[in-house]
């Protein structure tokens, strides 16, 4: 990248490296911890800290550290669970809690000012959290309903029989295969498309502002764009990371009460 | 003719979901101002739409890359 702006700036194109470069981090230790897994570590031990120190010395009126922590998890309970799930889904607060907690501060470290890594932006989080998801649902269906959950999924209720002829494959591959594939996608892409727009503004802006190039009124119209775009992406890290968590709520309240 | 046909697949995957999150939040927007007092519970269903649609334009936008 350094290259590139170097070369751009003593008088050459302005070309983006190809995209897979902007996410490939080689590994430099043992276990392979490469920069990703060092601002993942870094991610969860803010979120975590976040939590511990509110919740250290506990008080019935809160403090202000403790009243943000406080609405976090009010938040995840009032609007998501008691909403979606109901008054049994109660011991799922703490998983979602956790879930959301970790996917919104390894989404923020996309705008970050001296990270701009989404860390979800590599496959492996989502595909893992996508599973987490998965795995709750699915164990939970078979607990709730025994075998019969398998009948529930692929014969919903209240339609005429010759519709399952094309409703039951339909049904059970939207359960059992896209949902937690979709859901791992729809992080992935977010934040793969984020940092790709992220940065092109901003190496564009580099880049056309360099004192030889031509077409500096570029790099002020890119310049004036990007403060939007950290806000577009603050936004869509932010409802990425409730968006996943309600859908695990969503599909945690379909297989505990399948009737609706 | 040169060019890339990831390009086309992932500008056509924008089709759909631009003309489906349209007409969603065309329909919220006509909920909110019939009842402005469900304008919460409108809000937050819209959200959720737009993620669920918008996950099959950025499906397209990046499996044309890493394909």
């Amino acid at each position: 990248m350094t290259a590139l702006l170097a070369a751009v700036e003593y008088g050459g194109d302005f070309a983006l490296p190809p995209v897979g470069e902007l996410f490939n981090f080689p590994a430099f230790g043992p276990l392979a911890i490469s920069r990703v897994v060092i601002l993942v570590l870094i991610a969860t031990a803010a979120a975590g800290l976040l939590f511990v120190v509110a919740f250290s010395n506990a008080k019935v009126v809160p403090g202000k550290l403790q009243l943000v922590a406080e609405t976090i998890v009010e938040f995840i309970r009032e609007q998501i669970v008691l909403q979606i799930i109901g008054p049994d889904g109660l011991k799922f607060v703490p998983l979602l809690v956790t879930m959301f907690m970790f996917i919104w501060f390894n989404n923020l470290l996309e705008i970050t000012p001296l990270v701009n890594f989404p860390t979800t932006s590599r496959m492996a989080l989502p595909a893992f959290l996508a599973l987490l998801s998965y795995v709750t649902f699915v164990f939970l269906g078979f607990r709730h309903n025994g075998m019969g959950y398998l009948k529930e999924v692929a014969f919903p209720p209240g339609v005429p029989w010759p519709i399952y002829i094309l409703l039951t494959p339909i049904e059970l591959v939207s359960t059992f295969v896209l949902r937690p594939f979709t859901l791992a996608v729809r992080l992935f892409a977010n934040m793969v498309a984020g940092h790709i727009l992220l940065t092109v503004v901003f190496l564009a802006t580099h880049a056309f502002l360099a004192p030889k190039f031509p077409g500096a009124i570029v790099g002020v119209m890119t310049l004036a764009v990007s403060p939007l775009a950290v806000g577009f992406e603050l936004f869509i890290a932010s409802l990425q990371a409730y968006i996943f968590v309600i859908l695990t709520a969503v599909y945690i309240s379909g297989a505990m009460h399948p009737e609706h | 003719m040169e060019g890339s046909l990831n390009a086309i697949g992932y500008g056509l995957a924008a089709v759909g979901p631009g003309i489906g999150i349209g007409i969603m939040i065309g329909k919220a927007v006509e909920a909110m101002a019939r009842q402005p007092e469900a304008a919460g519970i409108v809000r937050a269903n819209m959200f959720i739409g737009i993620a669920v649609i918008e996950a099959l334009a950025l499906l397209g936008f990046v499996l044309a890359f890493a394909l």
